[in-house]
């Protein structure tokens, strides 16, 4: 075909948030190049309501993907890049984009641009857009060879709404091989919150040294987290400290995060923290000195202590959000 | 056994980036260069698996400039040697490229387990590591927390992804990519700092590990470095704490609309 191929995630039998975004923005992209676009999908999922969304084909690999698998995925997507032979492939910057993706794209000798921000055409061609040294800087991203790859960090594009069509679903075979099984799951562990993870979280609330032990932690960050069904994090002195779960660390040796809204209680804004949540939309910082650095990035700021203002948040967020 | 740890020069953390010329690239001048801080878990790992059973433990990082010198860095905390590929015909290398380079020096040393960490923290690609993997033929586990090796079986615990984690199990060789959590790099203590001074460190070129000019020409170019927006100035919220979150909420879900 040529054309615009985007990896479709699914979980738990509904497509992620990103499937939709990628699609979305594949189409527009596919406008202005006058190509189409088309989907991938590795194992069960409802793959025809991806024509609503602007896909011409989905190619459907089928298979048992239920536990994550890199070699397996990565076999799923060469036979559906060997099927669709699309000019650009375009994935969520999820574990498989970063676990998978790297190695599909050595297998078929090309490049990627890791967790673009923004997509362009020019000259006839996608450009990738990212931040690099920890969001100090933007870079362009060109590839020269096809298919060009990009993963896109989650929450980068808008959600576009179903506009009616149908996708023409392709059955593909993958040749998986015992070789493919080099790497066995003995056991997954889930996530013992329910909320979404921080890279691909809409709201998070942040807790800082400030917290000063583990229990006031649990005591004032989570709850006011929960009130808004944001999903907990926390500056690294917080989680060198034991506050906080090493998972839960945001920044430039933690998570990149990309909410709508962040929520840093009692942490002062280092730059390797601020690495990690620069490009928020809007953040909301609390602290005692009125000239921590935080405040800075902050859109909007208090200056107060957190253990006497972070209560009344949080039953004031409780009775906006009931309403 | 033998170990191998691939490791990158990286700017410090708390370093200022100013772009170059018209955006070429960054300004390299007064950059400190340290090992990228993911890459400190996989030096840990090496030295404690060839600690445990013996062999060696070499290092691998691609590039000039200080990338000796955090190699010696890395030699302090354990490690018996180093093998640094320096060649000027790597300017402008991709991630395939210097996955190509790495992944050929790690096969000329026979090395059978490889560690790094889970991305270098300057342009955060997290490419190279699962590359490198393809390019040998091992498989590779992404963003290990936990890690054992018992004869030539292992088992690892991956973080992937919200915050769900798995335990996985294969036979060697394999490349494993380390994250947060997974030890406590130890510090240098002088002694060691001075005999890494005394290990050697064999510098190569992309030649000299057999790969060609196509092998080496990259597929990706960057370009139009500029810096990000400035946020617009925000605003502090006065009064009492109980009229400053209901002013907050009220901010959020009017004029922010994040609510
Ligand atoms: C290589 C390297 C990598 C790093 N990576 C990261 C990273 O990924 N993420 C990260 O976060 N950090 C990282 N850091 C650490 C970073 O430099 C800071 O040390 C850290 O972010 C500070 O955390 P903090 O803001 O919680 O603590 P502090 O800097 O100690 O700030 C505490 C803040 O809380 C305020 N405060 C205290 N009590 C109250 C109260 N009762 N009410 C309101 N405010 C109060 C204080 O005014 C202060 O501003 C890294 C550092 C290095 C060297």
């Amino acid at each position: 075909m040529s054309g615009i191929l985007v990896l479709a995630e699914h979980e738990g039998g509904k497509f992620k948030k990103t499937a939709y975004e990628l699609l979305g923005k594949a189409k527009e992209l596919a406008g202005s190049l006058g190509t189409s676009v088309a989907a991938v999908v590795l194992g069960d999922a409802p793959v025809a309501e991806l024509g609503g969304f602007g896909a011409s084909k989905v190619y459907h690999v089928a298979g048992d993907f239920s536990g994550y698998n890199t070699l397996k995925v990565v076999r799923g997507l060469q036979a559906a890049i060997d099927a669709a032979k699309p000019d650009v492939v375009l994935a969520p910057a999820s574990y498989t984009g970063k676990d998978a993706i790297p190695r599909l794209v050595a297998r078929l000798g090309t490049g990627q641009g890791s967790e673009c921000t923004e997509l362009r055409v020019d000259g006839g061609a996608v450009v990738g857009r990212r931040p690099v040294y920890a969001g100090k800087a933007l870079v362009d991203v060109r590839i020269s060879k096809k298919p060009a790859v990009f993963t896109v960090r989650p929450n980068s594009f808008n959600q576009p709404t179903p506009a009616g069509g149908s996708a023409e679903v392709v059955a593909v075979s993958a040749a998986f091989g015992a070789s493919d099984d080099r790497v066995q799951l003995v056991q997954r562990m889930e996530a013992e919150s329910t909320v979404a993870d921080l890279t691909e979280a809409e709201r998070i609330v942040s807790g800082g040294r400030s917290l000063k032990s583990a229990e006031q932690f649990d005591a004032v960050v989570r709850p006011l987290a929960a009130a808004l069904g944001a999903t907990p994090g926390a500056s690294r002195a917080a989680v060198d400290a034991g506050y906080a779960h090493h998972n839960e660390q945001v920044g430039q040796t933690g998570k990149t995060v990309n909410p709508q809204l962040y929520i840093a209680l009692g942490i002062s804004g280092a730059i390797q923290h601020l690495a990690g949540s620069r490009t928020s939309k809007v953040i909301f910082a609390i602290n005692k000195d009125a000239e921590a650095p935080i405040f800075e990035h902050a859109t909007y700021g208090v200056v107060a202590d957190l253990f006497e203002i972070a209560p009344l948040l949080t039953e004031e967020f409780k009775a906006a959000l009931k309403n | 056994m033998k170990v191998g740890v691939c490791i990158k020069s990286t700017p410090d953390t708390d370093t200022r980036i100013k772009i170059q010329g018209a955006g070429e690239g960054i300004d390299p001048a007064g950059i400190k260069w340290i090992i990228s801080p993911y890459d400190s878990f996989a030096l840990e790992q090496g030295a404690q698996t060839r600690e445990k059973l013996g062999g060696e433990c070499v290092l691998f990082s691609v590039g000039g400039g200080d990338t000796q010198k955090n190699l010696r860095d890395g030699l302090a905390v354990g490690a018996d040697r180093a093998v640094q590929i320096d060649d000027p015909a790597l300017k402008g290398a991709d991630s395939l490229v210097t996955a190509r380079v790495l992944a050929a020096a790690i096969k000329a040393e026979g090395i059978e387990i490889v560690f790094t960490g889970r991305q270098a923290i300057d342009l955060d690609n997290v490419q190279v590591p699962a590359m490198v993997a393809e390019l040998l033929d091992w498989p590779h586990v992404s963003m290990v927390s936990e890690f054992a090796l018992e004869g030539d079986t292992w088992t690892a615990v991956r973080n992937v992804g919200g915050g769900a984690r798995e335990k996985v199990t294969g036979k060697l060789p394999v490349l494993v990519t380390t994250d947060r959590g997974l030890n406590t790099p130890r510090f240098a203590k002088l002694p060691d700092i001075m005999k890494a001074k005394t290990k050697k460190v064999d510098v190569k070129t992309a030649s000299a590990l057999g790969l060609s000019a196509d092998d080496i020409s990259p597929a990706v170019q960057l370009s139009g470095f500029g810096t990000p927006a400035e946020r617009s100035k925000g605003k502090f919220i006065s009064g009492d704490v109980a009229t400053q979150a209901k002013e907050l909420v009220r901010l959020l879900r009017e004029e922010a609309k994040v609510l």
